[in-house]
């Protein structure tokens, strides 16, 4: 691994959750890392931790154990407003935002780099219009949110992370609502965003194929509750895909990228 | 263009605030030819000693504390909306009026009878009452806070916001069956929702604070659209979530405490207004959301002042007037709720 170009480092992490004083412990011992330039998938079971993990990874939760870095800062130790301009995030949360035209929900990405009532200037527009222009949605810039296909929302909210010029971009399953074509769509633009932009991606998806097809590295949440990493040919060729769901009645094929019984 | 539509509103909002107001200081009770109220304006004076009074301490007042009142409740009612993510909140709906309902009541009966009229002709006096609504609606907004944690629904909060009311009533009333006489017919009367309780003594104190907190809604914009998107996108923003949410909740308590503690609980106001703003903008966006509010809330208190105090039958309470233009407006808003952009 080119260490020079990793941005992002998690320490002997461990997420999981509080249930009042007992602590559940998901995942532990996680040396993780993203670099720029580079798009990562995350893949595991429903319940295995994929977004427990991305929450600690984007301090919306505090990790068990361990410690979040960025170039080298202590993540969980930086004010609200530093964390806004390192790491951008696209969720699924539900948004109430069908009032706002695309360009507004954009323009809203701009917020760590504005003052204090918000107001844009050209530069701001400028970026703006740009993250519209590479998320191939300004098309649709004067649109209403609430008149957008899932496809095309989830592309104006990727363009919202994109206005916020972090170098690090994660998002929590942002194809899930998206069919087939939409869901090649918004990866092929990830991807494009990883390479050309040398921004360092981070996403969880249940997609298998297109990950295995698309992602440089993936990071597989096994049965066993270990988070294994490497390029998706490396771990095809390892086995390794068979560990993902070894307590269901299914196995990985190679030939067609994907689970079969 | 949305920001045309923008500046047409607002400038269409304006010129009715104007003609309202000019009706209300035209049209009342008491027959006042325009020409005479030119010459009181101009400070020539009208000759005629009591429609001086009438319109320099009662009508121009009225003028303001209703504009005040309206638009207080109606920022009230945004920032809740957008707080709690939740386009049927409202200060009334949500139990904070009747907190601070509760707070007069109880201040009141702690002072006897001994308060002439609703408030003292002291000043310490019509501060304690101000006191104790601030309190009682602070009260209910740190319940509402606390159950938001817990109940993750928006329909749920609506209902604890429900019971609240239902509660402090009940409370209210169990206070009036000790209370003197004279206190419950001041509180019954209270109740009704009138604009004619701020004297010319007491306006800089209302006003004042009603403006304050007007204009600290007005620097919150920044992190009011953030929280369109919800918590977590907020915080991602660089937000701080929490502080962002009790700055916004003590602007809400502040002005409905105010405007409860001098109107009387006024419903529907808060409810309805930013959804006036909502779809005559076409736009959530707070920067143009918060001023449109303030005048459309502004306008229809004015509306229902008018409309108080030009009955022929003597002065009809305003709280009988809000649900005749409440209601409408949001079962309108309930039936097309799929058509309209900000629910989508």
């Amino acid at each position: 691994m080119n260490k020079k170009n990793t941005i992002f480092q998690t320490r002997e992490l461990a997420v999981g959750y509080r249930n009042g004083k007992s602590e559940v412990t998901l995942l532990r011992g996680l040396n993780l890392s993203l670099e720029k330039g580079k798009l990562v998938a995350l893949l595991g079971q429903n319940g295995a931790g994929k977004s427990t993990l991305l929450r600690a990874l984007t301090c919306d939760e505090r990790p068990l154990a361990g410690t979040v870095e960025v170039n080298g800062k202590n993540l969980h130790d930086m004010s609200q407003k530093d964390r806004s301009r390192l790491i951008g995030l696209v969720s699924t949360e539900r948004i109430q935002a069908g009032a706002l035209t695309v360009t507004e929900l954009v323009g809203l990405g701009r917020q760590p780099h504005t003052g204090f009532l918000g107001r844009l200037d050209d530069e701001d527009r400028q970026i703006v219009h740009q993250a519209m222009v590479d998320s191939g949605i300004i098309g649709k810039a004067n649109d209403y949110m609430a008149s957008l296909s899932d496809g095309e929302r989830q592309k104006a909210m990727i363009a919202r992370a994109l206005a916020q010029q972090t170098p690090i971009i994660i998002l929590d399953e942002p194809t899930a609502f998206l069919d087939v074509a939409s869901r090649i769509e918004t990866m092929r633009l990830l991807q494009t965003l990883a390479h050309d932009r040398s921004k360092a991606v981070l996403l969880s998806s249940h997609d298998i194929s297109q990950s295995l097809m698309l992602a440089d590295e993936l990071w597989l949440i096994t049965t066993d509750r270990q988070v294994i990493t490497g390029t998706p040919s490396d771990l095809v060729a390892a086995g390794t895909m068979d560990r993902l769901f070894e307590n269901r009645d299914i196995h990985f094929n190679p030939s067609i990228l994907d689970y079969s019984f | 263009m949305t920001y045309r539509r923008y500046v047409v509103t607002i400038v269409a909002l304006t010129l009715l605030l104007v003609l309202l107001a000019l009706a209300c200081l035209v049209f009342g009770s008491v027959d006042i030819p325009v020409g005479s109220i030119t010459d009181i304006l101009t400070g020539k004076g009208s000759g005629n000693k009591a429609w001086d009074i009438i319109i320099l301490q009662s009508r121009i007042p009225m003028i303001a504390t209703a504009a005040l009142a309206g638009a207080a409740l109606s920022i009230s009612g945004l920032l809740l909306q957008t707080t709690f993510n939740n386009p049927l909140a409202g200060p009334s709906i949500l139990g904070v009026s009747s907190g601070a309902g509760l707070g007069v009541a109880i201040v009141i009966l702690a002072l006897g009878g001994s308060l002439g009229g609703f408030f003292g002709e002291s000043m310490g006096s019509y501060m304690a009452v101000l006191v104790g609504a601030l309190l009682g609606a602070g009260v209910v907004l740190a319940v509402l806070i606390a159950f938001s944690a817990i109940v993750r629904s928006n329909t749920m909060l609506l209902i604890i916001g429900i019971l609240v009311s239902y509660l402090t009533s009940s409370v209210v009333q169990l206070l009036n069956s000790v209370a003197t006489e004279e206190g419950v017919h001041n509180y019954v009367s209270w109740g009704f929702g009138n604009f004619s309780g701020v004297s010319v003594a007491q306006m800089p104190i209302y006003a004042g604070v009603i403006i304050l907190a007007l204009i600290g809604s007005a620097l919150m914009v920044k992190p009011l659209n953030a929280l369109l998107l919800g918590a977590r996108y907020a915080r991602n923003l660089g937000i701080n979530v929490s502080r962002t949410r009790n700055i916004l909740l003590i602007i809400t308590g502040v002005l409905t405490a105010v405007v409860t503690a001098f109107c009387g609980p006024i419903g529907f106001i808060g409810l309805v207004v930013p959804h006036i703003a909502r779809m005559s903008l076409g736009t959530s966006n707070h920067s143009r959301l918060v001023p449109a509010t303030i005048l459309a809330g502004a306008d229809i208190a004015l509306l229902c002042a008018v409309a108080s105090v030009n009955s022929p039958h003597g002065i009809i309470p305003i709280n009988a007037i809000t649900p005749i233009i409440g209601v409408p407006i949001i079962l309108y808003i309930i039936l097309n709720r799929r058509r309209i952009q900000y629910f989508n």
